[in-house]
């Protein structure tokens, strides 16, 4: 494990030959590279772009400064989540990214529901909330939105009916997400009786063809296995419901994340050797087994920090007898992202959507001033 | 809409609507890097309000301009972490298709190679 921290060049945002010639003092570099973690409270960098140009050095972050130094590495990638180190970025970027996962990329997700029968003992708009947060499995960027006086096609609406009854003399039935059918040919309750006989039957969406034949996989919910409601003999729902697209903003249900987060790099830096005695109390405080003990022979144990990437921040190591010698740090510009996924999107999909949506909101603002 | 005087065009305040912190903060963090720029802040003036406020004081370049620069170094940026992030995968994606776990994950006791990876980055 080659020990961090110790080297004072870390400026991953300076020019090689730049960095020889103008080279910050390891404090300076601390300063403005790390945040540092003192027992009572952190401390606070510069992140002026002028803030070192007295001593030669640039602070500031260009468009091609950036690209150069930009890295992505992930760690963990499955079907619903992910985590990856993003490197050489602003916290404001990160944060942008993590704001727009959460409240601005659309799904899809149920929004109407259109209650033909429920005799269940849980409550008409209960239900629909809970209808509402089923993530559905369905791609949102083959869908358009749907303002208020639009009429529900097939292009923005989806439609399942729910129907289930549970027979006299039966035991309880519990309903599940896996009950609700997807219809595509769309909805099915009748809005009026037809105006001459031979008319078509009108109902609450106007499809022009089946979804069928536009989408290229059936759709459906993407858990099978939650429950919905439970039914006791002779209780029966009987419903149809609306999915449309939308936003986190607008309603939770529609983010498409369980949840997005990130947190700085942590970096365990030991001032001075530990030894003996003091390293075996500072191994047994930490509660996530940061620090190691090292066998030096002749009887002598030192501590050494072994798994910084698991460290918490707790502060317990910087406090105490020992906690003088031992420096807490963040990288400033160093962030393991993780995204959990609720489904509709797998986490890689939604990473680039959201960085997408800041482009176009980017776009957005400049042809707005033009 | 800006928000400026008719003489001087190096101070503008730009109303945008329908954005908050998300864009706002980004693009306050891409001019406080411009070297032209002398001062940068937003503001939200009312939570209810669905709109932010842009200040941006240029050292004498238009601030109409400057702030269309850092708008399209904004995308710039984004444009590469998007390609970037892409890469990562297909690069990920190639080392270990099963089973989704990177083999020098962070848990394993002999974590070596992303440790070495990452203190490469660092130490670069």
């Amino acid at each position: 494990m080659p020990k961090k921290g110790t080297k004072s060049s870390k400026g991953t945002e300076d020019e090689p030959k730049q960095q020889q010639k103008n080279k910050l003092p390891e404090h300076l570099e601390v300063q403005r590279t790390r945040v540092v973690c003192k027992a009572d409270a952190p401390t606070e960098g510069f992140q002026y772009a002028g803030a070192f140009a007295a001593m030669g050095i640039d602070n500031s972050v260009s468009a091609d400064k950036f690209c150069k130094n930009f890295k992505v590495v992930v760690n963990r990638l499955t079907e619903d989540d992910m985590e990856f180190d993003m490197i050489g970025i602003d916290a404001s970027i990160a944060n942008a990214f993590r704001r727009i996962l959460i409240a601005e990329v659309p799904t899809m997700a149920i929004e109407k529901v259109l209650m033909a029968d429920n005799t269940s003992v849980i409550a008409d708009e209960v239900l629909s909330h809970r209808l509402g947060l089923i993530p559905l499995d369905a791609d949102p960027r083959l869908f358009e939105y749907i303002s208020e006086n639009d009429v529900p096609t097939e292009r923005n609406t989806i439609v399942y009916k729910l129907h289930v009854s549970c027979k006299k003399g039966s035991p309880r039935l519990t309903v599940k997400s896996g009950d609700l059918e997807w219809l595509p040919e769309g909805s099915q309750l009748p809005l009026a009786s037809p105006a001459q006989s031979g008319d078509k039957q009108k109902t609450y969406t106007s499809f022009s063809q089946s979804q069928k034949d536009i989408l290229e996989k059936p759709l459906g919910v993407k858990f099978k296995d939650i429950t919905i409601a439970r039914l006791g003999p002779g209780q029966a729902i009987e419903l149809e419901v609306h999915a449309v697209k939308g936003i986190g903003k607008v309603h939770a249900k529609w983010s498409p994340v369980a949840t997005a987060w990130y947190r700085m790099l942590p970096e365990v830096v030991l001032r001075k050797e530990i030894k003996d005695a003091d390293a075996e109390m500072l191994v047994a405080k930490c509660p996530v087994n940061v620090f190691d003990i090292e066998d030096l022979g002749n009887g002598e144990k030192r501590a050494v920090v072994a798994r910084p990437r698991t460290c918490t921040l707790c502060r317990e190591c910087v406090m105490g007898p020992t906690g003088e010698q031992v420096e807490l740090r963040r990288v400033r510009d160093h962030f393991i992202f993780t995204i959990e996924s609720t489904g509709a999107l797998p986490p890689e999909v939604l990473f680039t959507e959201a960085v997408r949506i800041l482009e176009e909101k980017c776009e957005r603002v400049i042809s707005e001033l033009s | 809409m800006e928000h400026g005087t008719v003489e001087d065009s190096t101070a503008s305040t730009f109303s945008i609507a329908e954005e908050e912190h998300t864009l706002a903060n980004s693009v306050r963090f891409v001019l406080n890097q411009d070297p032209r720029v002398a001062f940068c802040g937003y503001s939200i003036p009312h939570p209810a309000d669905n709109k932010v406020n842009i200040r941006v004081q240029t050292t004498g370049d238009p601030a109409n301009d400057v702030f269309k620069d850092a708008l399209q170094d904004l995308i710039v940026m984004c444009q590469h972490v998007r390609g970037t992030f892409d890469n990562a995968v297909v690069d990920f994606r190639s080392k270990c298709p099963q089973t989704g776990i990177a083999p020098n994950d962070e848990m394993t006791e002999q974590s070596t190679g992303f440790h070495k990876e990452i203190a490469n980055i660092l130490t670069s």
